[in-house]
């Protein structure tokens, strides 16, 4: 899978709202890609930019007062960015899906959900209402509901929240798009469903070979889905690795932090850890480092200068002064667990 | 469903009664009786008298109140102090004309009102928005009567666009294009407020809407937006309009009592006015009875539409 060529690349991307007075950057010259059939999990916590990345990819993010300010996509060899709106059209809910965080108000309350799934399929598809309905039956079956057709006639407020989520992936992947991106596909979710929505998608990105690209603060999910975790920090990308390098081997301190606040089952814990304050607000972003005000190893120089990312192995990434070369004499640290 | 408007239907039946007994009694506590302000004051005291004790105000109230209503009851609203005649027939022969100018002006108001409401959403916060969030304050805030007179003075003396008043030509013949040129005027002014608000709650209801999770969901399918907006945003605002516009209906009633006699439109608003100032109890009863009726229809209607667009609502 390795040799494998990109779906996406993202390079350098930068989004930033405008108020009268400001410009916030929430999306801070973002890198990553993202290879054919791999999953890829974006971590962070709220606030860290992760859903405005996902959304700068799709050119949603909310205007007037959002904007792609710099970068490049480049999807299918061409860059996204330099395509008019007009090409957009084609690309979204074609090429690339989107499934939302909240399953009970993404899908629109006054149209059926046959509806939904037919207007989606005859948008982008030269098909009739009635190929539309046959293919919405399929993509239900396909995503697990057993009444399929009685489904197509129904509202959303007759579904529970479970299958809502489920109606929107089969919207989705109504099209056989090439990258689903998934902000937090099951946060809202009760946590037998969390594990039936995810083994969904499991079987359904390996049966359609389609990359996703995963948004989620949950690092159990990431665990669960992910083959390369992206962790994301004040709208920065603060580390990349192939997930067995991340739970193994944190390189940046926030990760190091996340992976101590799960609970762990083999150890005995009196208190869950946590990483002390919360993530910054983007006006508020520190000069240096932006993980400064919370990091337990900060250094003098951290608060000066930025990091850079940089490839410490193979595949691994991370933006840190400890493992800068030449900043402290030893690149190891010891994990504080 | 049909139980469903039964039943709201047989609720109003309190409601009307209990609306009738606040307006019979505050009709009687206003000064001035129709013997009062309608009879020649050279008349002598004691015929005046005979007059009253006639028209049997001098009972109590209770009486007085039972006997009208037995009269509702069999269908007979009375006849009209002033002109004798049966109220029915003075409210039917006007009727039409109040009904066709209501319908006009609240067809007008829809028409004119959603589109602009969309539009100020749409580009809010650019001029345009400001310019319509302007015309429609000036909407509300500028009397109708004004307005009215303002385009009878432009339109119909200066121009010559339009009549100046009336239902038709006089003395001619039916003919819809002549009926319309008159409806014109008079159905505008009418409409004016209630566009002019209408408006305001479109831009409102659209501007939450487009924040809605679903709107995302159908710009991610790659909807244009113009099909975001239409399809997916529209139906969504216009469910609370719709309680809006239910609400409207009777004010219309209200604005026609003003607009009708600056057109001198023969409907019953002008009749209400007249009614009231000669205390012309069975007219007034029977008009206030008519428009808490309509109010009554509107909200029914009003639930009625909203349970056809939201597929959420059940009876």
């Amino acid at each position: 899978m390795d040799q494998q060529q990109n779906v996406i690349e993202l390079k350098e991307v930068t989004t930033s709202f405008y108020s009268r007075k400001q410009e916030l950057t929430v999306v801070d010259r973002v890198s990553f890609n993202v290879k054919q059939g791999e999953t890829l999990a974006i971590v962070g916590e709220s606030g860290s930019g992760k859903s405005m990345t996902s959304l700068s990819i799709m050119q949603l993010v909310p205007a007037p007062n959002g904007k792609i300010t710099n970068g490049e996509i480049i999807f299918n060899g061409e860059d996204l960015l330099k395509k008019p709106e007009k090409a957009m059209y084609t690309v979204r809910g074609n090429d690339i899906s989107m499934i939302f965080q909240e399953p009970m108000t993404s899908l629109n309350p006054v149209y059926t959900v046959g509806e939904q799934i037919r207007e989606q399929l005859m948008y982008h598809q030269p098909l009739s209402k009635r190929e539309a309905h046959q293919k919405g039956i399929e993509m239900l079956e396909r995503v697990g509901f057993s009444r399929a057709k009685e489904i197509m006639g129904e509202y959303p407020h007759q579904l529970s929240g479970g299958m809502r989520q489920r109606v929107m992936i089969a919207i989705a992947l109504s099209n056989n798009p090439k990258l689903l991106i998934a902000d937090e596909p099951t946060t809202a979710l009760d946590v037998t469903v969390q594990a039936q929505i995810l083994d969904l998608m499991r079987n359904l990105s390996n049966e359609y070979d389609s990359s996703i690209i995963l948004i989620t603060h949950d690092l159990g999910v990431v665990a669960e889905l992910a083959q390369r975790v992206v962790v994301m920090y004040a709208g920065q990308v603060v580390e990349e690795a192939a997930i067995e390098d991340l739970f193994d081997k944190p390189l940046h301190p926030y990760t190091e932090g996340l992976l101590n606040s799960m609970p762990k089952l083999d150890e005995e814990q009196d208190r869950l850890q946590s990483i002390p304050g919360a993530v910054p607000t983007p006006d508020n972003f520190p000069v240096g480092c932006r993980f400064v005000t919370r990091c337990p190893y900060a250094m003098e120089v951290c608060t000066k200068e930025q990091p850079t990312l940089l490839e410490k192995e193979s595949g691994h990434k991370v933006r840190c002064f400890l493992h800068e070369e030449g900043v402290v004499n030893d690149g190891e640290h010891e994990r504080s667990s | 469903m049909t139980t469903y408007i039964i039943r709201r239907l047989i609720m109003t039946i309190p409601l009307l009664i209990g609306i009738s007994i606040i307006t019979f009694a505050m009709m009687q506590f206003a000064p001035g009786n129709p013997a009062v302000l309608d009879v020649d004051p050279d008349i002598p005291p004691e015929a005046r008298e005979a007059q009253i004790e006639a028209l049997g105000l001098n009972d109590p109230l209770p009486v007085q109140y039972a006997r009208w209503m037995g009269g509702v009851v069999t269908g007979d609203l009375g006849n009209s102090y002033i002109s004798k005649r049966p109220v029915v027939d003075m409210i039917s022969e006007r009727l039409p004309n109040t009904l066709i100018l209501m319908f006009a002006s609240s067809v007008l108001a829809v028409v004119i009102a959603i589109p602009i409401g969309i539009v100020s959403a749409v580009r809010q916060y650019t001029k345009t928005d400001y310019a319509i969030t302007l015309v429609s304050f000036a909407g509300v805030a500028v009397p109708n009567f004004w307005i009215g007179l303002m385009l009878i003075m432009f339109l119909s003396v200066q121009f010559g666009w339009f009549p100046v008043g009336g239902v038709q030509t006089l003395n001619a013949d039916f003919n819809l294009w002549d009926r319309l040129h008159h409806l014109f005027l008079p159905a505008l002014v009418l409409a004016t407020a209630d566009t002019a608000a209408l408006t305001r709650y479109t831009r409102t209801s659209m501007l939450e809407v487009k924040n809605q999770d679903y709107i995302r969901t159908a710009r991610a399918k790659g909807f244009k937006e113009g099909k975001v907006i239409f399809k997916h945003a529209l139906r969504n605002a216009l469910l609370p309009l719709i309680t809006i516009f239910g609400l409207m209906l009777p004010t219309f009633i209200g604005g026609s009592v003003v607009v009708e006699n600056v057109f001198s439109w023969p409907g019953i608003g002008e009749l209400f006015l007249t009614s009231v100032n000669q205390r012309d109890y069975p007219v007034i009863m029977a008009m206030t009875m008519f428009t808490a009726f309509l109010v009554v229809i509107g909200n029914l209607i009003a639930d009625i539409l909203y349970a056809i667009v939201d597929p959420r609502i059940e009876y």
